[in-house]
């Protein structure tokens, strides 16, 4: 189906999500029909059924395998600088695909929402997924809706699953890092956890600064163009660059070395993190990748990325190292050096 | 980053690096021995790890880290105090976020949280306050923890209480001081220190004077110092000029923040509010006379440990933790018997393991291994 972001929304009865909008009655019916599909821009003259039904396309046939995901999205709050749960669901998703070199296809759409939940919340977050789906190119094409007593979930819980189809001869995998390999981000670190930071509003911060929410599937296949022998690719969010590097160097059994002074991060953010002892590498963001490229395929991997919108800021920032295993090293600016473990506990409460 | 950038300049480091190392070359006791330099503030741990400085030094120059991060002295009694008034169901229990994770005999704070305590994180005691003003219909409880450097916050919190006659807000006090620490360290007889680094904002409040006694009693440099890695170098090179001219007094590096006589108004408040115990409980350290303070008759309302009835027992350390000579600097994190096994960040077994200003979390998180140098690797090209 296609994306409307001017859709004709009929609201249920009252202001906000009571527990019969859930019961699988007539009040459900109204939500759904009324509210939900319409702001995603799904016609409700269609009969729902209870699966999409995707015609393989022919690619398949050559060779081409499928890619399917799901994802979870419990931010808080609801919206943020830059973005809001709506976004995130679509693109976190598109991007979980987009990282193994799909191209994203069709996408679910599950909703929990809490007794009490404003209807205009819903109309704005479904509104904003419609949006995000339209511009990445995917379809919502099959979905469902719970709802829990006040109390039970947090306004709103989205959970979106999605296929892509993976073109023949792309293989991306950890085991196939070597070393030599280069160490590739497309662009600043830090910019959703700040926006999150910043938008919950309780440690008072002044920040000009907006969540990087973006899908990458677009900037990731002129990379697959440029720089065919491309090792693996990660989605840089969750737990941040550190853990994404940690997981590559473990995974593959090899060292990592990467440079400070390489990585780059907004002032602001940098700012945020001095103030309150946070380390950027271990913020969380929702539109940024790290690749890893065979070395004589750097400089044109390079070039692609910073080509598109989503890279200018693009750069080699560190390398694949023989050993030891499992172990990341970041050369200090200041000229020293340590170890970038994986994160341990949480930096921040419930990001994404 | 304007007053950032200039404090971590590397050409700089460079500098004082080498003239480190021609001024260690110069110290006799450094012949036959490492130098033992002991940094006492878990802030210049923090940096001395994050910034790879300890492996910027000459062999002759030995870091010891000292007990001055307050988490990591937390007794698990108290943990276990803090878990007791946390699950009363009317408390709101606040605290700091690194004392969240600090294991107790039977849980930590977060553990209790997971089982339905209201605990929640707070960046400043006036926070804590607000909290109580929003719910009057709940007790809040605020964790009082920390050197002199977080102290004036909570008596200004508890003077503020006061004046806005909020009922149902009190402190469980955990402060201690640094002073008669430091004296317990340098009375212990299984150490050789040299020298130490002051700890920079504990000083701010206190000024300098109330270190004399270590130049003056026991004969030992000492050089306040800043936390930011320049801060930390250059004070270690004042140290060394000290040792090289046989000369040992107090000198403030980081005279930017640190004034002689300290902070008078917060100096006020700490004594408005607080009186020091006869004694307090150290994790690893055992008893320390004089070394904590608790709130004052006239506050008595804002006690916590007035106010519940708290367990108060003492628990031993577990058998197999030696955070006790980690702290005195007997031994180094890793050559402990639990150090990457038994006791890691994850599942901390001592509490030096759990805060990032831990000696042991950040060898853990940011140092070395087993003792061992992060692998000398090729340069980025």
């Amino acid at each position: 189906m296609a994306a409307n972001p001017q859709p004709r929304v009929k609201r249920p009865h009252g202001e906000v999500v009571n527990l019969s909008h859930g019961s699988g009655g007539k009040a459900m019916r109204d939500l759904i029909e009324g509210l939900i599909l319409p702001a995603l821009g799904a016609s409700s003259a269609t009969p729902l059924e209870d699966q999409a039904r995707i015609d393989v396309p022919e690619i398949l046939g050559d060779g081409g395998r499928i890619a399917f995901t799901t994802d979870s999205y419990v931010v808080d709050p609801l919206s943020f600088p830059g973005g809001d749960i709506g976004t995130l669901a679509i693109n976190g998703t598109v991007n979980d695909l987009a990282v193994g070199g799909a191209r994203p296809i069709v996408l679910s759409c599950s909703l929990i929402l809490e007794e009490g939940l404003p209807f205009t919340i819903l109309e704005k977050m479904m509104c904003s997924m419609a949006r995000a789906a339209q511009a990445a190119g995917v379809g919502i094409v099959t979905g469902d809706t719970k709802v829990v007593p006040r109390g039970s979930a947090d306004k709103l819980f989205i959970n979106t699953a999605g296929i892509g189809i993976i073109p023949k001869g792309v293989h991306l995998e950890i085991a196939r890092i070597r070393p030599g390999d280069q160490l590739l981000l497309n662009g600043h670190l830090g910019d959703h956890g700040a926006a999150i930071l910043k938008a919950r509003g309780d440690l008072a911060l002044d920040a000009d600064v907006e969540s990087d929410c973006q899908p990458l599937h677009g900037i990731i296949a002129a990379l697959l163009a440029a720089a065919p022998g491309t090792r693996c690719i990660r989605d840089v969010t969750r737990g941040g660059l550190a853990t994404v590097l940690n997981e590559f160097a473990g995974g593959a059994g090899v060292g990592m070395r990467i440079v400070e002074d390489s990585i780059p991060v907004r002032p602001v953010v940098r700012g945020i993190c001095e103030v309150l002892g946070l380390d950027p590498l271990y913020l969380a963001n929702e539109g940024k990748l790290l690749a890893v490229v065979p070395k004589e395929e750097a400089g044109a991997a390079l070039e692609a990325l910073r080509s598109c919108p989503e890279g200018t800021y693009a750069g080699i920032i560190g390398e694949v190292l023989a050993g030891p295993p499992g172990r990341v090293v970041l050369s200090s600016h200041f000229g020293g050096e340590r170890i970038v473990d994986m994160l341990v506990g949480e930096q921040l409460p419930r990001i994404c | 980053m304007r007053y950032v950038d200039e404090f971590r300049d590397p050409e700089k480091a460079r500098y004082l690096v080498k003239d480190i190392q021609r001024l260690a070359a110069l110290i006799p006791a450094a012949a036959n021995r490492p130098l033992q330099l002991m940094e006492f503030c878990g802030g210049h741990t923090h940096t001395i790890f994050k910034y790879g400085i300890e492996q910027m030094l000459p062999p002759s120059v030995e870091l010891v880290h000292g007990p001055g991060c307050p988490v990591c002295v937390l007794p698990m009694g108290r943990v276990d105090d803090c878990v007791a008034i946390a699950e009363c169901p009317e408390v709101i229990f606040t605290t700091f976020g690194d004392a969240m994770r600090v294991p107790g005999s039977r849980k930590s704070l977060l553990q209790a949280k997971a089982t339905g305590a209201d605990v929640r994180m707070v960046y400043s005691p006036l926070d804590a306050l607000a909290i109580a003003r929003d719910n009057p219909d709940r007790e809040v409880v605020f964790f009082g923890l920390g050197f002199e450097t977080t102290m004036p916050a909570t008596a200004l919190t508890i003077l503020a209480a006061e004046r806005q006659r909020v009922a149902n807000f009190s402190v469980f006090c955990n402060h201690i001081t640094t002073l008669p620490t430091i004296k317990a360290i340098l009375d212990s007889s299984d150490m050789e220190l040299d020298g130490f680094l002051g700890p920079g904002h504990v000083s701010m409040v206190i000024g300098t004077h109330p270190y004399h006694f270590i130049a003056g009693h026991y004969h030992k440099p000492v050089v306040i110092a800043g936390f930011e890695p320049l801060d930390i170098l250059q004070s270690l090179w004042m140290l060394l000029k000290q040792l090289a001219e046989r000369r040992c007094a107090v000198e403030n590096q980081y005279a930017r923040i640190v004034p002689e006589a300290g902070n008078t108004q917060a100096l006020d408040a700490i004594q408005q509010v607080f009186e020091i115990r006869e004694y307090f409980e150290w994790r690893g350290l055992g008893s320390i006379d004089h070394s904590g303070v608790s709130i004052r008759n006239r506050f008595a309302a804002f006690d916590a440990e007035r106010r519940f009835s708290v367990p108060n027992l003492s628990i031993a350390d577990p058998k197999a933790c030696q955070c006790g000579e980690v702290l005195k600097g007997v031994i180094k994190p890793w050559e402990c018997k639990v150090f990457g096994g038994a006791c890691t960040p994850e599942t901390p077994l001592g509490s030096l393991m759990v805060s990032s200003e831990g000696a042991c979390a950040a060898y853990f998180n940011y140092g070395k291994m087993s003792g061992e140098v992060p692998a000398t690797v090729e340069e980025v090209s």
